[in-house]
């Protein structure tokens, strides 16, 4: 006894000297800040550098918290880390200390270093494979809450390495007699499959149970795992569809059972349950007759008796419509399913409006009479103020035009397109025209649409609108075109404000330079007589030109316009001339470009002017499109690029594929192959850097020869019969005009202009070659074996040209090009050395061109001279390539 | 599915956020700040969905606070609404009348509360009180574990 007493004694005293040295350490070491009073500190910061002050001192402690070791402080210290962590605050540096909260023994800190796990941890960290062991052996804990701590867990940062390692423990917690940890793991098995498929048998067995549980949260989860299942594989689909009766069973019992108040939701029995069960319904019996048989009646059980006056209700009915529309239901419930919707579209509630609208575009390919009559209600939500409303009858109005009620369609959307946020402008727009393609009932109905898109989305209209309609004008309206140049009159004469609908004005820019002629006919448009003056229709020319926000392109269709008028009216021709010539000083490059070679068409080439400016032949859709979408992909379209293609419309066709078409019409065999390789030429006046050369040219040489070959590069519009007779006279001038001598260090093609020019002989040059790069007597060219083969590859070989007398090393070259493309060049160990008046191959590349994007590459070369330490470097871009050899 | 969840104050400031898929953490961000000013620029008299690239947004307002689900597109928008709503009770019903304050100041409930409810993205209990009663559960687990683990501290047991 005595003894006993006495060693109680003992014990008392070792526990009080314990308690003591605690208390001293804890002096020593201060106690860190609560958790509250750190959430205090913050919100208490007034500015933002305050905030950050407080988190970064706050911050440096915890950080020496955790070098020491202190496992007294871990667990608060990682909670203060989470909000900091929220408040966007770097916190990485707490992913090990929740490995080890997790891995203690306290439930306390496995509940902070789980949750800290999952907010601070994601997929990618490997730490993971750390937390996988902790995982393993919680998952097998006899306490239910640390079992259900891990499987959240997993629930929420499972990677496929977890899901693969842990998938026997989830199975057999699968099978637990605990309700609680049952629905978690069906839950964990559910996120194992979408992250690891073929894991999905494992947990087959199980699951099926899981339908006979009454536990609410163990049947949902179930319900959710099957449908998984069932999604991804469709043996396992057709293994479920035996449980549709089972499902239906429960289904029923939700709607029959009186009240209970544990589910109820508004009146409603576990509306989540419900909506889980029809949702599994609709992928069971989906393109399954029977199968369908057996959900029809409750299917129209849950969309009579579901009470609709709260949204729950609506979530009910809104999945069950789903579901009859998606299986093989019988043709009345379909009826009571668009009748639902209609009555959700009259709904005061937006939501419920808004997941009508969705719906009905869902179904709207299904069944499109039953959607066409609640047309009127879906026109009324174009007036809604939630954009997300708007967007869905925006859809829906595209999807429910049809030629019979194109008219009506067409003004609701143009009004709706008036009043809309820019955002829907452009794709409001360009869905216009494609409704427009298929559902105009004329040709006059059809170019009145795409004019009135143009004048009411102004300049939010999408470039493709403007091509589609000048294409469409130019091919296919032949009849109309004397109506369609007077409407485009009316809109730039009645458009205060051009800058504001640029697209307007360049296509009515161009059909006036086209068909300008039309407008001094006189015209009666709906019984008012239109008459036209050369005077006031230049007035409006000089107004657009001279606007200063007008944009490059819309001026360059302008400019070009104003050109082709000249030989339309007569009588403005001095007049034209003079705006013409004014635009030889223009700042802008291109703009003076054209102002000084149009001029040339006024003075020295008078004689051509009229078959220069001759209307363009019909512009074929493909090529056009093509175009578009060639410049599209583009990755790096520079500005000039651009320019260039949107030109493609109005004269000079800088595409050799483009160009190809009208020569080749004519049958003319000196255009048979050649004429391809003129859009190096073209590319002459087109683009800048070779617009200096261009000029240069003029200075040095026979000066009419040179000018008209410009004209000709940019005007090839006129008819090739009459291009022909004066292009052969030139050809021993353009040889020696363009020759390499001539051309010495330019990127310009030699051979091309030669081909352009030379006799029919059907040599397609079989090896091209340019020089592209020419500095200090060393060459770099480019030497083409053929064009791009069909699958789109084009072989060059490089040659290196020394024409020095020094010996040169080390030289190196790299190739970059468009991301769209790509280049397959053998490395080559060291550099190349060359020696004095040498020349040879140094290496051959292929470029793919999957997406036959224009041809760009740029050079970055090094080398030295065997003499000069310094190396030298030069860059240099590329894109002027003989286009016969990249006509992808 | 659900794929993340996050609240927010009137101010854009986040006050929970739980993702059941990964993502790296300036992605996490990215999004959140996107989405919290496109949500809070819209009219309290728009609907309560968003279309957000291959997802869609529900969110509802409650008091100063916003709740936000984002939920694949073939989810049905109105029954997520209803889970938002689910949460708020239940956690309205765990902290009494629950405020902005509640969730800054115990954000780890309210992160405790929302596991009981979904997991992996699913909601796992469709009773309410089952939620409450499981979340106490662990509360008082929580509590008697502190106490005994202080009680042998001193050497009392």
């Amino acid at each position: 006894m005595a003894l006993e007493a006495q060693e109680k004694v003992m014990d008392f005293m070792n526990n009080a000297r314990q308690m003591m040295t605690e208390a001293v350490d804890r002096v020593k070491m201060p106690t860190p800040m609560r958790l509250r009073d750190l959430i205090r500190a913050i919100r208490a910061a007034r500015t933002a550098a305050d905030e950050r002050a407080v988190v970064n001192k706050e911050c440096s402690q915890i950080r020496n918290s955790f070098a020491t070791e202190d496992t007294m402080w871990r667990c608060r210290n990682v909670a203060k880390l989470l909000y900091i962590h929220m408040l966007g605050y770097p916190a990485h540096f707490g992913q090990m200390e929740c490995l080890k909260l997790i891995a203690s023994s306290k439930f306390t800190d496995k509940r902070i270093g789980y949750l800290a796990a999952m907010l601070l941890l994601d997929e990618q960290q490997e730490v993971h494979l750390l937390i996988n062991n902790c995982l393993k052996v919680d998952l097998n804990c006899p306490t239910q809450f640390v079992v259900g701590l891990a499987l959240c867990t997993l629930g929420s940062i499972a990677s496929i390495e977890m899901a693969r390692d842990l998938a026997p423990e989830v199975e057999k917690l699968l099978k637990s007699s605990n309700a609680y940890i049952r629905k978690k793991a069906a839950l964990c098995a559910f996120k194992i499959i979408r992250k690891v498929p073929e894991l999905m048998e494992m947990f087959l067995p199980a699951s099926r149970s899981l339908l006979s549980e009454k536990n609410h949260g163990v049947l949902i989860t179930g319900i959710v795992l099957i449908t998984e299942m069932s999604e991804r594989s469709p043996d396992t689909l057709n293994h479920f569809k035996k449980v549709v009766p089972n499902l239906v069973r429960i289904l029923k019992n939700l709607i029959m059972s009186g009240y209970s108040p544990e589910h109820d939701v508004n009146g409603i029995s576990d509306p989540f349950l419900q909506i889980k069960i029809l949702r599994l319904l609709r992928i069971l019996g989906k393109d399954d007759s029977d199968t369908s048989e057996t959900m029809n009646d409750i299917l129209a059980q849950v969309a009579t008796n579901t009470e609709t006056s709260k949204n729950v209700g609506n979530a009910i009915l809104y999945e069950t419509v789903l579901s009859i529309m998606d299986i093989q239901s019988e043709s009345g419930l379909r009826v009571l399913a668009v009748n639902i919707l209609g009555r959700f579209l009259l709904n005061n509630d937006k939501n419920i409006r808004y997941v009508a609208l969705n719906t009905l575009l869902k179904t709207v390919n299904i069944d499109a009479n039953a959607v066409q009559r609640h047309r009127a209600t879906v026109l009324d939500c174009l007036k809604d103020p939630d954009i997300s409303i708007k967007r869905r009858a925006m859809e829906l109005c595209f999807a429910l035009t049809n030629t019979q009620n194109f008219k009506i369609m067409s003004k609701e959307l143009i009004s709706f397109l008036q009043a809309a946020e820019p955002e829907f402008k452009a794709q409001c727009s360009s869905a216009m025209v494609l409704s427009a393609e298929r559902f105009a009932p004329n040709k006059r109905c059809h170019i009145d649409t795409l004019f009135d898109v143009l004048k009411t989305a102004g300049n939010y209209v999408r470039d493709d609108v403007v091509y589609n309609t000048i294409q469409l004008i130019s091919a296919e309206m032949a009849d109309l075109q004397p109506y369609v140049v007077h409407e485009s009159w009316k809109a730039i004469r009645d458009t205060e404000n051009c800058t504001e609908k640029q697209p307007l004005t360049q296509v009515s820019c161009w059909c006036i330079g086209e068909y300008g002629a039309f407008l001094l006919d006189g015209i009666s448009v709906d019984g008012e007589n239109l008459t036209v003056s050369e005077e006031e229709v230049i007035l409006v020319y000089q107004k657009i030109l001279d606007a200063t926000h007008m944009s490059l392109v819309t001026k360059q269709y302008a400019l070009v316009s104003v050109t082709k008028l000249s030989t339309r009216f007569p009588r403005a021709t001095p007049k034209i001339e003079k705006i013409v010539s004014s635009f030889g000083s223009n700042v802008q490059i291109d703009l003076q470009q054209r102002g000084v070679e149009f001029k040339q068409l006024f003075d020295s080439f008078d004689h051509l002017r009229t078959a220069l400016l001759e209307p363009m032949p019909p512009l074929e859709r493909d090529s056009v499109m093509t175009h578009l979408d060639a410049a599209e992909s583009d990755p790096i379209p520079s500005n000039d690029e651009g320019q260039e293609v949107n030109l493609l419309g109005d004269m000079c066709f800088t595409d050799s594929k483009v160009m190809a078409d009208p020569l080749a019409n004519v049958g003319n065999g000196q255009t048979n192959g050649h004429t391809v390789a003129g859009g190096g030429l073209f590319d002459l006046l087109d683009s800048q850097p070779s617009m200096d050369l261009g000029t240069n040219v003029i200075m040095d040489h026979n000066k009419t020869n040179n000018t008209l070959l410009d004209l000709l590069g940019n005007l090839d519009a006129c008819p090739p019969s009459n291009e022909s007779p004066s292009l052969n006279a030139e050809n021993d001038l353009s040889n020696s005009l363009f020759g390499p001598s001539a051309l010495g260090s330019t990127h310009l093609p030699s051979q091309n202009s030669m081909d352009l020019f030379n006799d029919s002989s059907p040599v397609v040059a079989s090896s091209e070659s340019m020089t592209v790069l020419s500095e200090n007597g060393i060459k770099l060219i480019f030497e083409f074996c053929h064009g791009p083969a069909k699958d789109l590859e084009l072989k060059i070989t490089v040659k290196l040209v020394n024409n020095t007398e020094k010996d040169v090393s080390s030289f190196e070259f790299h190739v970059a090009l468009p991301k769209s493309m790509q280049l397959m060049m053998p490395k080559i160990n060291g550099g190349i050395v060359i020696g004095a008046n040498e020349e040879k191959n140094i290496n051959v590349i292929t470029i793919k061109n999957p997406n036959a994007a224009v041809l760009r590459l740029r050079l970055r070369v090094s080398y030295r001279f065997q003499d000069i330490s310094t190396p030298f470097n030069h860059q240099v871009e590329v894109n002027d390539f003989p286009a016969a050899m990249c006509s992808w | 599915m659900i794929h993340f969840v996050v609240l927010f104050s009137r101010q854009g400031k986040i006050r929970l956020q739980k993702w059941y898929e990964a993502r790296p953490d300036r992605e996490k961000k990215k999004i959140t700040r996107e989405l919290t000013n496109a949500i809070l620029a819209r009219k309290p008299k728009m609907s309560n969905f968003l279309e957000w690239k291959e997802l869609q947004i529900v969110y509802k307002r409650y008091a100063s606070l916003f709740f936000l689900f984002a939920v694949d597109k073939s989810d049905n928008e109105l029954i997520t609404l209803e889970l938002i709503h689910r949460y708020v009770e239940v956690l309205d019903k765990y902290f009494g009348s629950v405020c902005e304050l509640d969730i800054i100041f115990n954000f780890e409930k309210a992160y405790f509360i929302l596991d009981e409810l979904i997991l992996g993205g699913e909601l796992q209990e469709t009773s309410k009180k089952a939620v409450i009663k499981q979340i106490e559960f662990a509360d008082n687990y929580q509590e008697e574990e502190i106490i005994s683990l202080a009680l042998r501290d001193v050497g009392l047991i």
